[in-house]
């Protein structure tokens, strides 16, 4: 049963084409990720399932609610926790939760209970009576939590949510999310730490571009890459004749794929092998050239090489190319309401 | 947006439980304006000091103008309170936009905007109220200044005349200001455009001075300029027994009484609420 579906979202600030017919189903219950590079579409997805943005075109149904003809119906029944954090900062956190509890009608009886409720539990009574100018990042995005829970929604939206924060912050963070999911909560969030996805995720779908180009469990889609991960050193610091030299060599040995020498880690090798015997038949290819190996790492796919799968790039490569292009002053103007 | 639109009207049907919503949505965004006057007065004092510094600096500056220079011999301090009032009234509710600019801009404004309001107007009405009662302070204010420096004191009846025309006079300005926060594309704008209007806007008014005492093209643009409609009622509360039957503004185009200038203050008020409504609910949809 899926709480989200997105079909075939078209979104484009001035010339710049932000989602190009993205297409997303996102199960309840899940603890759903949204990776990608920046630039990929995921905060103009986000903004435009929480009502905050109308699509050029496409479908957004939550929770049986077709949102761009009901989008009240939607608000109700979501929380979202936006990636700039915006706080009063003249009222105390406290108040800060009382005008959220008002703006959702929460009775106000019912608003102080759920109030004290957070607070115990995200940890902020020692600070919450305190004005939200004081905060650290930590607090507000503590604070920001709270008020996305405020109202108990079905689907938890968070855009970034880990973004500039300290490692404890991070971890609380992670920590509520998962509570959240095991109380049947659907929690969506977008980012694009790796790690942040990997560990927390049990759906992923990767952007590129303004559309999906993979999704999936992170295991499926790791496992559809299929293979090994490789890194072999012939000497700590080897040279480009060497290694172009054992490049050759292993590139007739039966099961291995993908040789590439790493001119920015010591001229190692890269490879994938599709089976354990492939490393026995590397030695024995090697050893026959009296080459002798230095070291040899061998690791699942991670989801940055299924995206370098996906794109054909890595995903720090994908930011450092897209960093250069975007004109962030159009888009907050656009994002601006 | 594509979605439907909000009627800023409040006309569809609304149930009780609706109405209780509603106003518990408006009471909370208006407190957190006041929450935020309170910790931060300086723009209260200042705005209560700045209209009696214009009232003693004004009214001394004037207050030797020879006799016949203002109709019925009125003194310069007498006739200037009226002007000091509509113009305090007017100068802060072409500011009312500013808050909201800055929710825009800190990203605020997005967390009224994903929360399921009644009417996205709360946000406009919060400010209205807001904005409706540090005017009446402001008022009062001056209005005491006034009667201690011998200006005179509007009585009961002035009283009520001077709340409810600046009850008129704030809901057009703010609506006003609120759809440039909206329209324009950011505070340093905003900024401008109120430095452009706020000034001319008192000078081409009877505020400091009578028509009689201006050139044609002048007397012409104070007599179309809508703070004239809203100066002239409650200068008329300042100078005699109130009766708005009377003529109190004679204007190039003719003689107009006390409730032809509150129609007229009236009207525009309603026709630029009309201007405005479509762009705020173009917004706030």
């Amino acid at each position: 049963m899926h709480v989200i579906e997105l079909h075939e979202l078209v979104k484009s600030y001035g010339t710049v084409q932000a989602l190009n017919g993205l297409t997303l189903c996102v199960p309840e219950g899940s603890l759903y990720g949204l990776l990608g590079p920046n630039g990929a579409g995921k905060t103009t997805t986000l903004r435009i399932l929480c009502t905050l943005l109308a699509p050029d075109s496409g479908e957004v149904i939550f929770s049986g609610i077709d949102v761009l003809k009901d989008p009240r119906a939607a608000r109700r029944k979501l929380g979202y926790v936006a990636q700039e954090v915006a706080v009063d900062k003249i009222l105390t956190g406290r108040e800060l939760l009382q005008l959220q509890g008002d703006i959702y009608h929460l009775p106000v009886k019912d608003r102080e209970i759920r109030i004290n409720e957070l607070v115990e539990r995200l940890e902020m009574s020692s600070w919450i009576n305190r004005r939200c100018g004081t905060y650290s990042g930590g607090m507000r995005r503590r604070l920001d939590l709270a008020s996305g829970l405020l109202h108990k929604p079905k689907l938890l939206v968070l855009d970034e949510p880990t973004v500039g924060l300290d490692i404890e912050s991070r971890s609380a963070v992670w920590q509520i999310l998962k509570e959240l999911r095991s109380e049947g909560v659907t929690v969506l969030l977008s980012s694009h730490y790796l790690e942040e996805v990997e560990a927390l995720s049990d759906q992923i779908a990767i952007l590129d571009q303004g559309r999906v180009i993979a999704e999936g469990t992170p295991e499926k889609l790791k496992n559809e890459l299929g293979g090994d991960r490789v890194t072999l050193r012939v000497r700590e610091f080897s040279t480009t004749e060497e290694s172009e030299k054992v490049r050759r060599l292993l590139k007739k040995v039966e099961g291995v794929r993908q040789v590439v020498v790493n001119r920015a880690q010591g001229f190692s090798l890269n490879l994938v092998v599709d089976d354990e015997g492939a490393l026995t038949r590397i030695r024995e290819e090697l050893d026959k050239d009296e080459v002798y190996i230095f070291s040899l790492t061998q690791s699942k796919p991670s989801l940055d090489d299924v995206y370098l799968q996906a794109t054909g790039r890595t995903l720090m490569d994908a930011e450092l190319a897209v960093a250069g292009k975007r004109d962030v002053k159009l888009e907050t103007k656009q994002s601006m309401r | 947006m594509k979605t439907n639109s909000v009627d800023l009207s409040l006309s569809t049907s609304i149930d009780d439980d609706n109405i209780s919503n509603l106003i518990q949505e408006i009471k909370a965004l208006t407190l957190r304006l006041f929450i935020q006057l309170i910790r931060r007065p300086s723009t209260l004092i200042a705005g209560i000091l700045q209209p009696l510094i214009w009232l003693i600096l004004f009214g001394a500056l004037f207050s030797n103008a020879p006799d016949g220079f203002l109709p019925g011999g009125l003194s310069y301090g007498r006739f200037l309170g009226a002007g000091v009032i509509v113009f305090t009234a007017f100068s802060g509710a072409l500011n009312a936009g500013l808050p909201v600019m800055f929710d825009r801009e800190f990203g605020f404004l997005n967390r009224l905007l994903v929360a399921p309001l009644i009417s996205r107007s709360s946000i406009v009405f919060a400010s209205v109220i807001y904005i409706t009662v540090i005017s009446l302070l402001q008022s009062f204010a001056i209005m005491g200044t006034a009667a201690l420096l011998g200006y005179g004191w509007p009585g009961s009846g002035g009283i009520l005349l001077v709340s409810l025309t600046l009850l008129i006079l704030v809901f057009a300005v703010t609506a006003l200001s609120l759809g440039m926060a909206f329209a324009l594309p950011g505070h340093i704008e905003l900024i401008a455009v109120i430095f452009v209007i706020n000034l001319p806007l008192l000078f081409a008014s009877t505020a400091l001075a009578p028509i009689s005492y201006m050139p044609g093209w002048l007397g012409w643009l104070a007599a179309l300029n809508p703070l004239t409609f809203a100066i002239e009622p409650i200068r008329a509360a300042y100078s005699g027994p109130l009766d708005l039957g009377l003529v109190i503004l004679h204007a190039p185009y003719g003689d107009l009484n006390g409730y032809e200038c509150l129609g007229i203050l009236l009207g525009i008020t309603i026709g630029l609420f009309l201007l405005i409504r479509p762009l705020l609910n173009r917004k706030l949809a």
